[in-house]
């Protein structure tokens, strides 16, 4: 399978990643020998195959509608890379 | 006597009577980590002090009169995508360098009620994403039985360490074979059980539908009882389930039905592997077993149908790595955009990036039924051949890696090259089925190790069978050349110098002798 | 050319649950930043969901009130899109197989709305614009509190219809008691889809979505402006872009928001952390039977069982804590007009000028009952009673007591009260010769003579017809 350049920079946006030239030349090749690869799949016929998308055959596993105390403050915010006034933060985002 | 020669339940048996401290024997896995680690690496945290403050509260609960477990005081290690709270838990990559998780994984809470003692945790590829342990931050581990060679992965650290005698046991995690491939490489015995049967909360997830936490130990009896350990329903993974009660079985083999499928040991398979594999099979067949010709003719999309579902659920999984909860963040970025674009590249390594690519393509708008929902198809009918297999036999018995270990660097760029040494074991994940690996020879040196998949809870035939293989043979007895840590009596006597000091009361017997 | 606008609406409702869809955290309003999380709903690494089964329940009352078809077997996805305030990346939604689909919401004058789908999800945190550092600081309090979105088909033609039915609606989930549906706390939120075309076209033009209406007014506006926007759009030659705006109440008007390369691909797979969502037959039946009464049969029920009109069944009607109110008083009175009234004249004021909302109120009804036993029964009149009624208002006193303690209780023996007529009439003979000469001013004098010398605790009708009797008794000299 081919891959351009299009679409390796789409799949760094829906990643939020940025490769460096030489990574995207590399991802061209790895991706596209892999995805090839993955094309072997559709020689297989699952006409009227559902699909497995679990394991488990299990449903219906619930827990009861109780609080439970939350975790301290501190500890949530304990790895936090930066944070202000009980709040985790990031660069300034206005919808 | 060298204490690296014994399985973890001796170890656990002396301890309960009194022959060993687990004080002592914390010590003794420090000093063999000290001794080792330099040419093996497989260790990310050595927990010194944390080491020695458990061992000394288990002995006191023991000595309290707690009954504890069969492992109790016995020192192992974890994997260290498995959370622990305060403790870090790296995932081998960049990202997570600096996280302490603030709550433990239900494992490891298990573990700690029944009184293990934590010794370290363990090196693997980044975020488990490997076979190899090369992609790790913190360097490759190196297999003890050749460091030029890798020791398998993605639970390569936990592997190896057993097998290298620094830790009785350890915790890995298996999502495509990521504990089965490095027990063959390393040649310990490892299990990968059924889907569900031990809880994943706090196993930092790679794929969700696939990963599994299981045990490694030098003879898969210690595998059992570590399993026994985790295992179970948890109400904080809804996923986990309780075993249901397993009726009782004769020891030994005689009237299994195990079945051989031919396709798996073609085109691809290392005859030096083949051979041993073969040759265990006909020791299950002497020892009263029934060998079964199977078909599993759809094992060739067996590694397609995985890698797309595993990279789908991955790239999700790994999108919370944004720099602003936790773990690293790029630096002086001033715009969101930014900081998730400098967060992600510099944080992530290179087989990360891929396969978080791979999965929002095959998600992506246009692909998503070309590859996700051909996958889950795929998933389905491959979980069908096995229901239809084991109706003709009882368990299955194949190769678990195509070669042996091979050099660090020899397959590191080549990544689909690197995801055909998983075609023995992901059909496995994909099924949900549980599966053991067993050492069952050698092939130039190298540990070769089999793989016995089994229906779905059934994890006690697996080790039945396996059990009966190891009272057979000694191949899970042989051990890589080390330095020899002098422990027990011995050193005591003739090694004082070396400063272990380890002591082990005779038994009875050896004391009336 | 006379142009018609087509719109459908997406509600957001948050389930007034005890805790969190997938941990225990509680899903109260407000709290100091990040105090209602844990290291499932901050997306901590290694950690995992487990479904809350009262969601499931609320879903299921949601979906039958509003004649949905409840899918049987059901399973969660995963949205995935970056934004700071979803802490996995992806939000745990339903694509596949919601809920609930195919339903109807009757909006009055005969109209009536489908609903397309039903799904559960989960909300997200809050972002806060930090003006000292110009940065924004994220709280995941809202986190994980569960969501229905109730996704309409596109059957509305004006903003009343979208005002009628986020109106029935709201009353609708107040009842069933899922949510309190509060707009200005965001537990109700709703987007519009919007489109306007020529009328008699049958093609839908290019729609827009429309976000951040605070109130139904703001809806409304919204709605009209929008059509506006577009037909002035169509009409000057252009094309209506299809994009997300932003509703700013200040300024009347809305702004198109930044739109996103590729934002729309969300990836969308079924949640491998959670296990499909079986509801068979038992299982919808359980909720049907104990799925509260709706604000549309109490009032039914009102008019056919109570007698009352169609307008004190509306008022009754009109918040879920009234209808509580009087359907226990007047259980407990027999007496369902008098607890009508007196809910909807005194009670009412009484809780406005108190600044108090329905639901605060913890009025006991067995004391209303009994206070409306005391003044239907003769034993204190109106005006006491209000003053008692005050009382129990403010005070929560028992009401027998307090009129016998306070010596209330109207005098009660014509006797009594007879004397008392007479004295009055003895002592005012000027007022009697008045009221005979036809000065009919004259028998409220002596009414209100009698009544001050009873200390006013005689009830008053019986007073006027003593007086009437004396008058009439005693023709003059």
């Amino acid at each position: 399978m081919t891959i351009d350049d299009g679409l390796i920079q789409y799949l760094e946006e829906l990643s939020k990643l940025r490769l460096t030239e030489a990574e995207q030349a590399a991802a061209r090749e790895d991706l596209g020998k892999i995805l090839g690869y993955m094309q072997t799949l559709s020689a297989l016929d699952t006409e009227g195959v559902e699909g497995l998308s679990h394991p488990l055959a299990n449903e219906n596993v619930f827990r009861e509608d109780a609080a439970r105390p939350s975790a301290a403050r501190e500890t949530i915010l304990g790895n936090a890379p930066r944070q202000k006034g009980g709040c985790f933060v990031v660069p300034k985002t206005v919808e | 006597m060298d204490l690296r020669d014994h399985t973890a339940l001796e170890v656990g048996r002396m301890v309960r009577e009194r022959r060993i401290g687990c004080e002592e024997l914390a010590r003794h896995a420090l000093r063999a980590i000290a001794e080792t680690e330099p040419a093996l690496n497989a260790c990310v945290t050595v927990l010194e002090a944390e080491a020695l403050a458990a061992a000394r509260a288990v002995q006191a609960r023991l000595d309290a009169g707690e009954a504890l477990s069969p492992l109790a005081g016995v020192p192992m290690v974890i994997k260290d995508n498995i959370c622990t709270a305060g403790i870090p838990t790296t995932c081998g990559s960049k990202m997570l360098e600096s996280f302490r998780p603030p709550y433990n994984a239900t494992v490891y809470e298990r573990l700690l009620a029944a009184g293990a003692v934590l010794v370290a945790k363990t090196n693997l590829d980044e975020f488990a994403m490997g076979g190899s342990t090369e992609t790790s931050r913190f360097g490759p581990t190196r297999n003890p039985w050749d460091t030029a060679r890798v020791p398998g992965g993605s639970s390569g650290g936990s592997a190896a360490s057993v097998a290298a005698g620094q830790a009785f046991y350890a915790l890995g995690s298996d999502t495509g074979g990521s504990i089965r491939q490095p027990c063959a490489f390393c040649g310990v015995s490892g299990v990968k059980p059924t889907y569900g049967a031990v809880s994943r909360y706090g196993l930092i997830a790679y794929a969700s539908s696939l990963d599994q936490i299981g045990t490694i130990g030098r003879d898969i009896l210690d595998c059992a009882a570590a399993l026994r350990l985790i295992e179970g329903r948890d109400e904080r993974d809804s996923t986990s389930v309780a075993r249901p009660p397993e009726a009782e079985a004769p020891a030994g083999v005689r009237g299994l039905r195990i079945g051989v499928p031919a396709n798996y040991f073609g085109e691809g398979l290392d005859p030096a592997v083949a051979a041993p594999v073969r040759a265990a099979a006909q020791t299950f067949a002497a020892m009263g077993a029934e060998l079964v010709d199977v078909a599993l003719p759809l094992v060739e999309y067996a590694i397609p149908a995985y890698y797309v579902v595993a990279c789908a659920e991955a790239s999700s999984n790994l999108s919370r790595y944004d720099g602003v909860k936790y773990g690293f963040a790029g630096a002086g970025a001033e715009s969101l955009e930014e900081l998730y674009l400098r967060t992600r590249s510099e944080g992530f390594g290179m087989e990360v990036k891929r396969r978080i690519m791979l999965g929002a393509f095959v998600l992506s708008a246009g692909y998503f039924d070309a590859y996700y929902k051909k996958a889950m198809q795929a998933r389905e009918l491959i979980q069908r051949d096995f229901g239809r297999v084991f109706t003709q036999c009882d368990m299955i018995l194949s190769p678990n890696a195509p070669t042996t270990a091979y050099k660090i660097g020899e397959n590191i760029d080549d990544p689909l090259k690197m995801y055909l040494g998983d075609i023995y074991t992901v059909s496995v994940n994909l099924a949900g089925l549980p599966g053991v690996t067993i050492p069952c020879g050698f092939a130039g040196g190298l540990p070769v190790g089999l793989q016995l998949i089994g229906r779905a809870f059934d994890e006690a035939t697996l080790f039945r069978a396996a059990a009966a293989f190891q009272a057979e043979t000694n191949f899970h007895k042989e051990r890589p050349n080390r330095p020899s840590v002098p422990c027990g009596r011995e050193a005591a006597t003739k090694n004082k110098d070396l400063g272990c000091g380890l002591q082990v009361q005779p038994t009875v017997e050896e004391a009336r002798a | 050319m006379n142009y018609e606008m087509v719109a459908g609406l997406e509600v957001h409702v948050e389930l007034s649950t005890a805790s969190k869809i997938f941990c225990g955290c509680v899903t109260d309003f407000g709290g100091e930043p990040n105090t209602h999380v844990c290291p499932v709903c901050t997306g901590m690494p290694g950690t995992l969901p487990v479904l809350n089964r009262t969601v499931v329940e609320f879903a299921v009352r949601t979906g039958l009130a509003l004649r949905c078809d409840i899918t049987r077997r059901g399973k969660f996805d995963r949205k995935n899109y970056f934004y700071p305030d979803l802490p996995k990346a992806y939000q745990v939604s339903q694509l596949y197989l919601p809920i609930c689909r195919d339903g109807a919401l009757d909006i009055g004058g005969g109209k009536t709305i489908g609903i397309h789908e039903i799904h559960m999800e989960e909300d997200a945190g809050k972002l806060i614009h930090d003006p000292w550092e110009d940065c924004t600081l994220v709280d995941f309090n809202r986190c994980g509190v569960p969501l229905l979105e109730i996704v309409s088909e596109p059957d509305f033609r004006s903003a009343g219809e979208v005002v009628a039915y986020l109106e029935k609606l709201r009353e609708i989930l107040l009842y069933l008691g899922v949510s309190d549906c509060k707009m200005q706390e965001g537990s109700m939120r709703a987007d519009i889809n919007l489109s306007v075309r020529p009328e008699g076209q049958a093609e839908l033009g290019t729609r827009t979505e429309m976000k951040n209406m605070n109130s139904f007014k703001a809806i409304a506006r919204a709605v009209e402006s929008e059509t506006k926007r577009q037909i002035e759009v169509l009409k000057a030659g252009g094309r209506v872009r299809q994009e997300t705006r932003r509703w700013d109440d200040n300024k009347d008007a809305s702004f198109a928001m930044r739109s996103k390369e590729n934002a729309q691909d969300y990836r969308y797979f079924p949640e491998p952390d959670l296990l499909p969502v079986h509801i068979d037959d038992a299982w919808i039946e359980r909720v049907r039977r104990e799925m509260p009464e709706l604000a549309e049969d109490k009032r039914r029920r009102y008019r056919a069982d109570f007698g009352l009109p169609e307008y004190d069944a509306r008022q009754l009607t009109s918040e879920r804590a009234w209808a509580r109110l009087f359907e226990e008083t007047a259980a407990r009175t027999g007496r369902p007009k008098a607890a009508a009234n007196l809910i909807m004249t005194d009670i009412m004021r009484m809780t406005g000028d108190s600044g108090l909302l329905p639901e605060d109120l913890t009025l006991d009804p067995a004391k209303l009952a009994a206070l409306i036993g005391l003044i239907e029964g003769g034993q204190i009149n109106r005006t006491v009673g209000k003053k008692v009624l005050e009382q129990v208002f403010f005070h929560d006193v028992d009401p027998e007591a307090y009129v016998k303690a306070q010596g209330l209780l109207l005098v009660g023996d014509p006797d009594l009260v007879r004397a008392a007529v007479e004295k009055a009439l003895a002592d005012n003979p000027k007022s009697v010769e008045d009221y005979r000469g036809g000065k009919e001013k004259a028998f409220g004098f002596l009414v209100g003579q009698t009544m001050r010398a009873l200390g006013g605790k005689a009830d008053p009708q019986l007073i006027n017809r003593l007086v009437r009797e004396a008058l009439a008794g005693e023709p003059a000299e």
